[in-house]
């Protein structure tokens, strides 16, 4: 065991993928002797060279387009997109490119390539700089989406998408790189929990919490806090957003009969919604309250100093795990204000003097 | 020259019947290639086997060159497969749909023969683009890569004049040969319906791209004489006088020409050709209507390379489904 962050983690992960096959190259921007903003990719280049370890221009499409035609003569491209809302350039490419390959050839073209996207806020920065866009991943098909929380899961995912004969979008919650814990870096990718597995990461009996990347740290901060008065949380990371580990979930909450679904991302069309209709679906009979969705709200990223009110975070939580509970009236919907009657009635024109 | 004479005349051919095909209902939509014959298949025979080629979706003459034939030809247009053929097996990538993102597949096959043989005896990519997508924003990417990685690459744009409605007035004030300068790559000019100049540009193009000297842009003006598709009505937005000047410079014409003043192409020679075309024509249209739907099922086919339970559980649901009508007996599976 060693002691690592985050990206720490990943940078192992991507040293070992490295090492143990000359197939595998990495693509992005400022990668190379900077080592990534993030320093997830520090001293790589040095240590495999410039051919393995590539600087690109500053093109996220063609740094993608550029893996598609690597990954074609045999390669495993490793992409960084240097943040969140620098991977909309590439999204064609993503979308219509590495998503169907497969499915258009009948199977002649494997596109083995990992996304690694940081992603999300919490980290006071500049615009475009802590977007959470998993649900136009989610809902691509011919994609895999997953998204890691923790060190060790870290370490043994990114190896586990790099393998991986699929195309990956490997996302890396930008507040968890710096958090640390022991991590064992020569786990067995056979004997690993799956990529496509979700984790029970704190057991409890009165209300699943589903999240995925750093809500992951404020849900289980929220179920210890719950705890203390009483309420026994299960906390969720469901890791995999595509395809979803339903079979966990749905056990989970067939067991609790209550569901809060907490992400960053807005709620409108959010991954929460795919969680919790699905649900819905497949425990309706065991549930004892409609699920709840605790997210960001639905508008543009706000400025730094705003981010704390668009971020769900432990009181937040709390507060959707009481609505499940029906210890608060209101749900989102009723909660909303009456809609104003007058304006939609006829009005009788001013007669004109 | 006369083997190039005769496939140009077979991919006319081919080409009209895949139109007739259309009209007939037989194919849902076909991009005829009519006037680029010379583009297409004397650049294609410059290459050797090992360049791998990637191109849009006009590009019948690359298909028929790298051995394609009959229905393998209009799979795709009929709506029965995604590709008509393995693209590993013949070093030809499927066809591209959105306009101009393939290049950067080139430059990133490119990339990786550069990075498994080194720079000096690559085999190179080559990618067919049109005048529209020259306007591409990933066109102007795959240049900048292929141009700082000084890449074995060759971006062979067949400037036909037209982008569906769009004249390529509205792609480039000037020619468009000239925008590959700014990028720091060769690039040339040439007339895209002389065929032996188009061969001897390819050739000199690839010569640079298997020596280590990087990429080529060459922009061969040819004009497409058809439709943008068979959907398309091209009265609409050109006159017949254009037309009909372009008809005057006939890149088939052309070459016959020259070969009957060399003496190579005779009456006899020229029905053995006609024969040749007709008999793939033929192939063509024998195997596009014996081409069967796909199985119902196959919807779920391929879509990822590993076991993936969402499709798995979807394909058992909608195959459940499927079970509730009745069999050709009559019969309703009622054991759900």
């Amino acid at each position: 065991m060693t002691r690592l962050t985050f990206g720490g983690a990943l940078r192992s992960a991507l040293h070992r993928a490295l090492a143990e096959d000359d197939r595998v190259v990495l693509l992005g921007e400022d990668i190379g002797v900077n080592g990534g903003v993030f320093r997830v990719t520090d001293g790589l280049q040095a240590e495999f060279g410039p051919r393995r370890v590539i600087d690109t221009p500053l093109a996220e499409a063609g740094i993608l387009g550029t893996a598609v035609g690597l990954a074609m003569h045999g390669f495993r491209p490793v992409v960084e997109i240097q943040f969140d809302g620098f991977v909309y350039p590439a999204f064609d490419q993503i979308v219509s490119q590495l998503a169907k390959m497969h499915y258009r050839t009948g199977g002649a073209v494997t596109l083995p390539i990992t996304m690694r996207i940081p992603v999300g806020g919490g980290i006071g920065a500049a615009e475009h700089h802590s977007e959470s866009p998993e649900a136009y991943f989610a809902h691509t098909a011919g994609i895999r989406t997953v998204v890691a929380s923790t060190p060790q899961d870290g370490a043994v995912m990114l190896r586990q998408a790099i393998a991986c004969d699929d195309p990956v979008v490997f996302f890396e919650p930008k507040r968890r790189y710096h958090v640390k814990a022991e991590v064992d870096e020569r786990v067995d990718l056979r004997t690993a929990l799956p990529l496509d597995r979700a984790r029970v990461v704190a057991e409890g009996t009165d209300v699943t919490v589903v999240t995925y990347g750093a809500m992951t740290g404020v849900c289980l901060d929220a179920a210890a806090a719950a705890g203390d008065e009483g309420v026994s949380i299960e906390v969720i990371d469901l890791r995999s957003l595509s395809p979803v580990d339903w079979e966990s979930v749905e056990a989970s909450v067939r067991r609790t009969g209550r569901l809060v679904v907490v992400h960053e991302a807005a709620r409108h069309g959010g991954f929460g919604a795919e969680i919790a209709a699905t649900l819905t679906e497949r425990c309706f009979p065991f549930l004892e309250a409609a699920p709840v969705r605790v997210t960001g709200h639905d508008i543009p990223y706000p400025v730094a100093k705003l981010e704390k009110h668009h971020l769900p975070d432990l009181d937040r939580v709390l507060d959707g795990v009481d609505r499940v509970l029906g210890r608060v009236a209101a749900s989102p919907v009723s909660a909303e204000p009456a809609p104003a009657t007058e304006s939609l009635a006829v009005r009788t024109p001013e007669p004109v003097r | 020259m006369l083997d190039l004479y005769r496939e140009m005349r077979i991919l006319r051919r081919i080409d009209d019947e895949a139109t007739a095909l259309q009209r007939q209902g037989e194919l849902g939509l076909w991009p005829p290639v009519r006037g680029q014959e010379a583009a297409q298949l004397a650049s294609a025979r410059a290459l050797t086997p090992g360049d791998f080629v990637f191109t849009s979706y006009r590009e019948h003459g690359l298909a028929l060159h790298r051995g394609v034939r009959g229905a393998d030809l209009v799979k795709v247009w009929r709506g029965v497969a995604g590709t008509g053929w393995n693209p590993h097996e013949i070093r030809l990538a499927t066809q591209q749909v959105i306009i101009g993102a393939h290049t950067l597949h080139a430059v990133g096959w490119a990339l990786g023969e550069t990075i498994e043989r080194g720079e000096q005896h690559p085999d190179a990519a080559v990618a067919y683009l049109g005048d529209g997508a020259m306007s591409e924003g990933d066109v102007a990417e795959a240049m900048v890569f292929a141009a700082s990685f000084r890449l074995p690459v060759i971006f062979f744009c067949q400037n036909n004049q037209w982008a569906i409605s769009e004249p390529v007035t509205l792609q480039a004030p000037g020619e468009l040969a000239d925008r590959g300068l700014g990028f720091g790559i060769p690039s040339v000019r040439v007339d895209g319906n002389d065929a032996l100049a188009v061969y001897a540009v390819t050739r000199e193009a690839l010569e640079r791209a298997h020596t280590g000297g990087g990429p080529t842009l060459i922009e061969a003006v040819t004009y497409r004489m058809g439709p943008h598709t068979t959907a398309d009505d091209p009265t609409r937005y050109r006159t017949a006088e254009e037309v009909a000047a372009w008809a005057e410079r006939d890149p088939i014409d052309r070459l016959a020409a020259l070969l009957r003043s060399e003496g190579v192409l005779d009456d006899e020679a020229e029905r053995e050709v006609a024969a040749a075309a007709d008999a793939a024509a033929a192939e063509l249209r024998a195997g596009c209507v014996a081409l069967a739907d796909p199985e119902p099922l196959a919807v779920f086919d391929h879509v990822y390379a590993e076991p993936n339970r969402t499709i798995e559980r979807e394909r058992a649901e909608y195959q459940r489904y499927l079970a509730g009508f009745a069999d050709a007996n009559g019969f309703v599976e009622v054991d759900r």
